[in-house]
């Protein structure tokens, strides 16, 4: 069931947050190639091999923070989501907001899943642990073609 | 531990399974990760529609918090299901997780197409699948936050 290790593409504006999701997915079992972008528009020329981004490979999954600078997490699920390439991507959101109101949005425009960012070090590693777990060892994603 | 809703409330899974070896097996596999589930089935797509809009027999069915659907069903298809599912307003934010024994390429593709939350073959093993169902409790009923029963019927 494993094959190349999984690219995963994290969206997220904190340099310490990026930089604990790093850690903790290489302390995770097997093998993520993890690329970050700091703001929605970043992410969208990611996914959409714009500019400096030509060679960026297809995610196996996106983990999608909320509030960013530029264009906010909700306008990126929107964007992915709406088109027809993209939105069979996987999208996480994981974000530290634990409103009601940004759950049942994220649901409407089709999150694949919405988790809460655990503030607890120990916490938020075994957070990471379980996407790995979940999404990369037994979920089945939609085939990567190779670049 | 936080639960749905937080209050220990009842979790409302559907599962949409027309074998009936399958639903006992996935049953006892829930009954053994997490005591607070309450297992609802539906063996065919129409029941599994009907019990979504609460028609006829179903009228005082719950919402569910989560949908275990398998694809191949008889009468009305996981496909169709899921299609209506995700076309609907109101039923849409419920996360609907495929679960079949199937693992062609194009059924995958499909059901993220149709915006399926999430794809997992069902193992053949017993200890492996009674290993995937504890991982269906663990991420989705403990670790992810569901949008929030409106109220409790």
């Amino acid at each position: 069931m494993k094959r190349a290790a999984k690219i995963l593409l994290l969206v997220e504006d904190s340099p310490g947050d990026v930089r604990l999701t790093r850690e903790a997915f290489r302390s995770a079992k097997g093998v993520t190639q993890l690329h970050v972008a700091s703001d929605g528009v970043e992410a969208m020329a990611f996914l959409r091999r714009e500019g400096q981004n030509r060679d960026a490979p297809r995610p196996d999954l996106i983990l999608l923070d909320l509030n960013m600078p530029k264009m906010d997490g909700r306008q990126v699920l929107s964007l992915i989501k709406a088109d027809n390439d993209l939105k069979t991507i996987p999208t996480v959101i994981l974000t530290t907001s634990e409103a009601e109101a940004d759950v049942a949005r994220s649901y409407e425009l089709q999150a694949n899943c919405y988790l809460c960012k655990p503030v607890e070090l120990d916490a938020f590693e075994s957070l990471v642990n379980s996407i790995y777990d979940y999404w990369f060892v037994k979920t089945r994603l939609p085939y990567r073609e190779q670049v | 531990m936080t639960f749905i809703g937080g209050d220990g409330m009842a979790i409302q899974v559907l599962l949409v399974e027309d074998s009936p070896g399958d639903v006992r097996l996935t049953k006892e596999a829930f009954r053994e990760a997490n005591g607070s589930i309450v297992l609802h089935v539906a063996s065919d797509g129409v029941e599994a529609m009907a019990f979504l809009r609460q028609e006829g027999a179903h009228a005082k069915a719950p919402r569910p918090d989560l949908i275990l659907l398998d694809l191949n069903l008889p009468k009305m298809d996981g496909r169709e299901v899921l299609a209506h599912i995700k076309d609907d307003q109101s039923l849409k934010t419920i996360p609907t997780v495929i679960l079949t024994t199937s693992e062609a390429e194009g059924d995958i593709l499909k059901s993220y197409q149709l915006q399926a939350n999430c794809y997992l073959s069902k193992p053949v093993q017993l200890a492996s699948f009674d290993a995937l169902v504890k991982s269906i409790n663990d991420f989705w009923l403990i670790k992810a936050k569901l949008p929030q029963q409106k109220e409790n019927s």
